[in-house]
């Protein structure tokens, strides 16, 4: 081949860069303004329902009473009280949740990942926590219900709400730990084992570290899901407006027990009371989703 | 220290393949075997059957005996953990720790084994990274995590990390296969030192490399697609690579192969 520049053939060729054609550009601009009209949408409501919630209920929180006092002996119609009850009820039955939920949903998903491989037993449990991870929260809330009211005639307690949220967050748990798990690449395994260090103690101290902050991201937001969970509290706990420290008896607030319950108070009260519950579990949630970024990052493995 | 390993009759299979067929074989102890031949012939099937990794993939079985000084590593009343502490192993791609800093993946074999001590656990640290010609570049940032160093020093430091536990004999899975020619060269004379106290076996694909540093190199080759890997001979490496004894090995390694 010639590179002679001044060879005519080699003018003759059009440039190798052209400009862009007309309806490549006005496919380029149809699909931009597609992704930015879906992006709007997708953006609008959430800022208008984060913005009615802060707008009503930011005043409510800034009073220091809101978060130390329940709304015991006040009348409906009176100002003042607190959620302090609500938000202990939340924090409880989710804490207790995590602790009956996080073991038993790491250990399936260790056995899923580690030991289970192809075989029958693994292969149904990943259909159940399918359908679970399915069930809506309130057959979840009848379910314990049956099983714990009904049938061992045991009374509506904070514990029963936190065995119904148990079974909505189990199925979650599972699935992200079992990503997590399966990320881990087979060459730390490997090298693992070529240390003599047996199967379980690799799990336990080389799997599962390398993993960890991608399961406590998890749990995090299974968390702050089911600690928004309405249907348990109404069927498994009475409201009180008092505190009740007691997990197995007795009615418990929770904030969104406490909102269902205000919905009934027509008055300026509780009004406020509602939009007061629903920032204070907004602002719940926040934080936990910021610690379990704080935490992931900081057990994130580095390279620096 | 440093054993001999003698390989009767192996046959290797992953579930109802056949992978490799009747390998015997000596490796002698303080001595570099060269493991040689082209891509699926079975010769790192065979590596990892000499520490029992071979079975940790699913469906995989094995045929044969493994002797360590006589004693044979498929025996029922073998632990493989504890044939895996005898017989260390170093794979292809640098795979230290992640969450673990240079100190801790040095002596990860150890502290998981249970000792705790924390003065014994910094010796052995620094006489393995010694050992792995790595401590003059680490000393200073023993406790940065592992990730953070290059290709050829994440080998080092897995070299390390399997020299630590003193094991008997060092299995390496093509060491220097992702590594640039200078980081090759320090594991290469690395292997040279090592020999002194171990027994190495190496596979490798890098003939040059074969013939740098092992003393004794095998052959192994497959006859066809879906046939199992077989060893076509096994002889001094300078013998090997000048006066073969089969034409296979001959046209294998004058590249007149594939």
């Amino acid at each position: 081949m010639s590179t002679n520049l001044a060879d005519p053939q080699r003018l003759a060729t059009p440039p190798t860069f052209q400009k862009v054609s007309t309806s490549r550009q006005i496919k380029n601009g149809l699909a931009t303004a597609l992704v930015w009209g879906a992006f709007l949408i997708a953006i609008i409501p959430l800022v208008w329902v984060l913005y009615t919630v802060i707008q009503r209920g930011f005043p409510v929180i800034l009073d220091g009473d809101w978060w130390q006092k329940s709304m015991s002996g006040l009348l409906a119609r009176q100002q003042g009280g607190g959620a302090y009850h609500a938000i202990y009820g939340t924090l409880v039955q989710g804490l207790v949740c995590a602790v009956i939920s996080v073991p038993i949903g790491i250990m399936i998903a260790i056995y899923l990942v580690e030991y289970g491989g192809r075989s029958k037993l693994a292969k149904s449990t990943t259909f159940m926590v399918d359908i679970l991870t399915g069930v809506p929260s309130i057959v979840a809330a009848l379910f314990v219900y049956t099983v714990w009211i009904t049938t061992f005639g045991l009374g509506r307690s904070a514990l029963a709400v936190s065995l119904a949220l148990v079974l909505l967050m189990v199925p979650v748990i599972v699935r992200t730990t079992e990503e997590m798990l399966k990320i881990v690449p087979d060459e730390l395994r490997e090298a693992s084992y070529a240390l003599g260090i047996p199967k379980w103690k690799t799990i336990v101290k080389i799997v599962i570290p390398t993993a960890l902050s991608g399961i406590l991201t998890g749990i995090m937001l299974a968390l702050a899901r089911v600690m928004g969970e309405t249907a348990p509290v109404l069927v498994l706990a009475a409201y009180a407006p008092f505190i009740n420290y007691n997990l197995f008896d007795g009615p418990m607030a929770s904030l969104p027990l406490m909102m269902v319950n205000e919905r009934n108070n027509p008055t300026q009260a509780g009004f406020e009371r509602i939009w007061g519950a629903a920032i204070t579990l907004v602002v719940l949630i926040t934080l936990f989703n910021l610690l379990a970024t704080v935490i992931s990052r900081a057990l994130a493995p580095k390279t620096k | 220290m440093a054993k001999r390993l003698d390989i009767k009759d192996l046959n290797l299979f992953y579930g109802k393949f056949h992978a490799v067929e009747n390998v015997s074989l000596a490796v002698p102890p303080k001595n570099v075997t060269a493991f040689i031949g082209p891509s699926g012939c079975g010769k790192s099937t065979v590596l990892r059957s000499l520490n029992r990794m071979h079975e940790v993939a699913p469906g995989a079985r094995v045929e044969g005996k493994v002797l360590l000084d006589g004693e044979d590593i498929y025996t029922s009343t073998v632990d493989p953990v504890e044939v895996r502490r005898t017989i260390g192993m170093v794979f292809q791609r640098p795979n230290p720790f992640p969450t673990m800093s240079i100190r801790d993946n040095v002596v990860a074999g150890l502290r998981l084994a249970g000792l705790k001590d924390k003065k014994k656990l910094d010796e052995v640290a620094e006489r393995s990274l010694r050992g792995a010609n790595l401590w003059n570049e680490v000393k200073d940032r023993l406790d940065k995590p592992g990730g953070g160093l290059s290709g050829g020093q994440q080998q080092r430091l897995c070299i390390a990390r399997a020299i630590a536990v003193q094991p008997d004999v060092l299995l390496m899975d093509e060491p220097c296969s992702a590594l640039d020619p200078i980081s090759t060269l320090a594991i290469e004379d690395l292997i040279t030192e090592l020999k002194k106290e171990y027994t190495i076996v190496i596979v490798t694909h890098n003939m040059q490399q074969a013939a740098r540093v092992s003393d004794q190199t095998a052959f192994f080759n497959l006859l066809g697609v879906g046939q199992p890997g077989q060893l076509i001979e096994v002889d001094d490496t300078e013998k090997i690579f000048s006066n073969p004894g089969q034409k296979a090995t001959e046209d294998y390694i004058s590249g007149r192969f594939g």
